[in-house]
């Protein structure tokens, strides 16, 4: 199981790219923390998410 | 009126802060990317704290909409915002060492205008720009500190402007969902909150304190 967002999900073995297209996350405005660390737009395809991983999946919103 | 010497502006800060910490923030130098409602803010928060370097970037020119909110007057219509808010900062605290960038930030400028930086303040307006700098500083310039913000449009409680911290070195102020896209306007007060909360997780930083 991979805790994202605080909620435990059964997406273990997929990439990190294959599970945000599942989601209705806007993958241009968003920056995903993975066990502490900032995964960049770049690694999402090649990111395996593990068994145990903790991620959070933040959204940017407009306005500055 | 006289301009108080630096010394004399100095030692106002010594007596109140005490010499060894306010050292820590003179220096430091920080970088501010956005000069609107959150970075004109936020480095005017910082002169005031005597941080010892602002790094100021910013293509934009001052446009009448912008005075509800960002910290400029009616005379800077039309000039850069970079120009204006140095001149700003200068009447307010004349010390401060102000380095501008009157250019669009992107990736082939990151790097050489952000690493002169020990932390680096996102204040961008749009989502996709707010993103792209925190991949690119997270990944690229790991050892420096970023706060970052996202969502402070509307009316929405003062309560719910929050700073969270995502890594040890991004934090992320606002409510995390308002969005000026969704037709809500930018009201002074609320960005002023969330860009407060920037500045202070800034000097909380370079004071160590690394908690929220």
């Amino acid at each position: 199981m991979v805790r994202i967002n605080g909620m435990e999900k059964d997406v273990s073995n997929m990439s990190l790219k294959e599970y945000l297209l599942t989601t209705d996350y806007n993958l241009t405005r968003i920056a995903v923390e993975r066990n502490g660390n900032i995964v960049p737009k770049s690694q999402y395809d090649l990111t395996i998410l593990n068994d145990g991983d903790t991620i959070e999946i933040v959204s940017f919103v407009g306005g500055g | 009126m006289k301009i108080p010497s630096e010394n004399e502006m100095k030692k106002a800060l010594y007596d109140r802060i005490g010499k060894e910490h306010q050292r820590k923030f003179e220096d430091t130098t920080v970088a501010v990317c956005g000069l609107g409602g959150l970075g004109s803010n936020i480095a005017i928060s910082l002169a005031r704290a005597g941080i010892g370097k602002l790094i100021l970037i910013d293509f934009d020119k001052i446009d009448i909409t912008n005075l509800n909110r960002q910290q400029y007057k009616f005379c800077q219509i039309g000039r850069y915002k970079t120009d204006a808010l140095l001149e700003n900062i200068k009447e307010i605290s004349p010390y401060t060492k102000i380095q501008t960038h009157t250019v669009k930030l992107n990736e082939n400028n990151y790097y050489t205008l952000l690493s002169p930086a020990d932390i680096i303040c996102e204040a961008f307006d749009a989502a996709e720009e707010k993103s792209k700098l925190v991949d690119f500083v997270m990944e690229k310039m790991a050892d420096k500190y970023l706060v970052a913000a996202s969502g402070m449009a509307g009316l929405g409680s003062a309560n719910s402007i929050k700073t969270k911290k995502i890594t040890n070195y991004f934090y992320l102020c606002g409510d995390g969902v308002s969005d000026v896209g969704n037709g809500d306007t930018l009201y002074s007060s609320r960005v002023m909150l969330c860009a407060s909360h920037q500045a202070h997780t800034v000097l909380r930083i370079i004071s160590e304190k690394f908690d929220i």
